[in-house]
């Protein structure tokens, strides 16, 4: 190869490496912790080489977690092998310790070892090795902070998922899947009408929505690898709100069928469907308990908007929220204790928790146009839809509103999100 | 020659960084024996790895057909779904020309001012869709010809979070299929 060759190839690597990399600073996370675990994750050997930065990413999520908070490393290369000085890192103020290396393999593919250290007892913790191509080294990285997050809190961590959102750029509205951190963003569907209201599949293959494309709302289910689409409910009126049970084998939607917008029961593979609720006012936003036993939805019945619980497969419903005169957008954790929704405080739009056991419940934003929270598969975090600056911003907090990150990746305006399962390993 | 073979390389150098995701994983191989999480692999069938993403695209949907008579557009004040008088003639104009012809079919579209989830609003914008349906019915147009539907706020006329903006998005519009 000739040396001008061997330049512009060169430079086409740049081109290649540059962007991603450049992408994974942007996190931005915001607020203090009480109780955060200080953490130093020191650069791998060879990371300087490896077209991701594993460590940045390995960091970023532990920090969004807000459990986690980065010690300073001081640009210390620390490979898997070597046993660290135990006190050089108390010192520095870290109980803990990542250390690793990534080396290219002979097929092109990526080694990344890692060690996890107590650097208060000088104890290893225990370490993972994969193979992966180059496309997988985020989810590597991802699946490194899994490791130290569920070694260091003893829960599971949810970093190797995926999230879904909307955009709309100009007149082009695109289905997006996403790393749990808003990168390596993918398009499942591109279209010119409206797309919202996003819902995984329990078992993360596939994505129920609501699709304008027909010029009237209609709800779909969407094969994410396969891109095959199948119509779920096309009836006369506005088909909306798909939420899965927890076997993914039924689907409440919304449909306007009957008149009025009401709750029904559909085969998550299509068919007819069996009214779940006789109102004569608006009930939507279905979602079912994790224990599949309850639906908690929308409804205007006593005059505004609260969130109500009925037994799954219909009957008497019960209020849920009694404050103020404006709840919607229900979503429920998955360990069942948590109930997050949008309610209006003062004209402004804000994300409240609410313990269930408790019934006590908090505003845990500062921003005034929240939609759409979603929880991760952990319960641990939320992630919604804000307007910051004017513009529309993906965010993701802890359940107490301490820490919050804003995911990026995509320009223009940004929505919808809905936080994918555990992925199978 | 020389350059072909470098636009060659070149190529399909760009075309390999730019399908950053694979779609067939490469299941990891175990390198220390030790608790070694398998990363992106596909074996248990459950394709929802890294890679993966199959795209789909859209065509632009058709517009509505030609509008036969005056105005189309019906607003409504805040949080309200009854029609004010001044939009009855609005009705009674559209009514008499469905009447007449039987075949056309006429999409009611509900839409909302942006305040509020979008799914809360898709059912108001729906309320208001049915309430235009409604008055055409009072007036003998078969129902079977109107279907109400709602766009929530997905589609406002008017850009703008002003009161002007929001009024001029608070509508049902008829559109004629």
């Amino acid at each position: 190869m000739t040396k001008a060759v061997s330049k512009i190839f060169y430079y086409l690597f740049l081109l290649c490496i540059g962007l991603p990399a450049a992408a994974q600073f942007r996190v931005e996370v915001s607020g203090v912790g009480l109780t955060q675990l200080p953490i130093a994750v020191s650069s791998f050997r060879g990371e300087a080489l490896a077209p991701q930065k594993i460590t940045a990413i390995v960091l970023a999520d532990l920090e969004r977690s807000g459990q986690f908070r980065g010690i300073d490393t001081g640009g210390i290369v620390l490979d898997e092998v070597a046993r660290p000085d135990v006190a050089v890192w108390r010192q520095k103020g870290s109980d803990s310790l990542v250390s690793g290396s990534i080396s290219r393999l002979a097929d092109g593919r990526y080694d990344v070892r890692f060690r996890l250290w107590d650097v208060v007892r000088g104890q290893d913790l225990g370490g993972q090795s994969y193979a992966v191509a180059q496309s997988d080294l985020r989810l590597v990285a991802h699946r490194i902070a899994d490791f130290v997050y569920e070694k260091l809190t003893g829960d599971k961590g949810a970093f190797s998922t995926r999230i879904a959102y909307i955009t709309k750029v100009t007149q082009r509205y695109q289905l997006w899947i996403a790393d749990a951190d808003g990168e390596n963003a993918q398009s499942a569907l591109s279209s010119t009408e409206p797309i919202i209201s996003p819902a995984w599949s329990p078992n993360g293959g596939q994505l129920a929505y609501v699709s304008f494309e027909s010029r009237k709302p209609v709800v779909y289910t969407h094969d994410i690898a396969s891109g095959k689409r199948r119509l779920i409910a096309n009836f006369r009126g506005s088909n909306s709100a798909p939420a899965w049970s927890p076997d993914g084998r039924t689907m409440a939607v919304t449909l306007s069928r009957d008149g009025g917008s009401q709750l029904y029961a559909i085969d998550s593979n299509g068919g007819e469907p069996h009214r779940l609720a006789q109102s004569s006012n608006i009930d939507t936003e279905p979602v079912y308990s994790p224990d599949s036993k309850s639906i908690y939805f929308v409804s205007d019945r006593g005059g505004a908007p609260q969130i109500y619980k009925m037994p799954a497969t219909g009957g008497n419903a019960e209020r849920v929220t009694f404050s103020g005169s404006y709840n919607i957008s229900p979503a429920i954790s998955p360990d069942g204790r948590w109930l997050a929704y949008i309610s209006r405080v003062s004209g402004a739009f804000k994300l409240h928790v609410m313990d269930l056991v408790a019934g006590t419940f908090n505003a845990i934003t500062d921003t005034s146009a929240d939609e759409s929270p979603s929880f991760s598969p952990n319960s641990r975090l939320i992630v919604y839809a804000t307007q910051q600056q004017g513009r529309e911003a993906l965010m993701t907090t802890t359940l107490d509103g301490k820490i919050k990150a804003r995911l990026v990746g995509q320009n223009g305006n940004i929505r919808e999100p809905d936080w994918g399962p555990f992925q199978k390993q | 020659m020389k350059s072909f073979l470098l636009v060659l390389i070149a190529s399909a150098f760009l075309v390999g960084c730019g399908s950053a995701v694979k779609l067939d994983n490469v299941p990891v191989e175990d390198k220390t024996g030790t608790s070694v999480s398998q990363v992106g692999s596909t074996g248990s069938g459950n394709a929802v790895a890294n890679g993966g993403v199959a795209s789909v695209e859209l065509d632009k949907s058709s517009g509505q057909a030609a509008i036969p008579v005056g105005p189309r557009v019906v607003y409504f004040d805040y949080d309200s779904y009854s029609i004010k008088p001044e939009f009855q003639s609005v009705i009674e104009q559209h009514a008499r020309y469905i009447k007449i012809n039987k075949t056309r079919k006429v999409a009611i579209e509900g839409h909302t001012d942006e305040r509020g989830g979008r799914e809360y609003n898709l059912a108001l914008g729906q309320k208001r869709a049915e309430s235009v349906r409604n008055a055409l019915g009072l007036l003998g147009v078969a129902d079977s010809q109107v279907e109400a539907v709602s766009f929530g706020k997905e589609k406002p006329a008017v850009q703008g979070v002003d009161e002007i903006a929001m009024s001029k998005n608070r509508r049902a519009e008829i559109s004629y299929r």
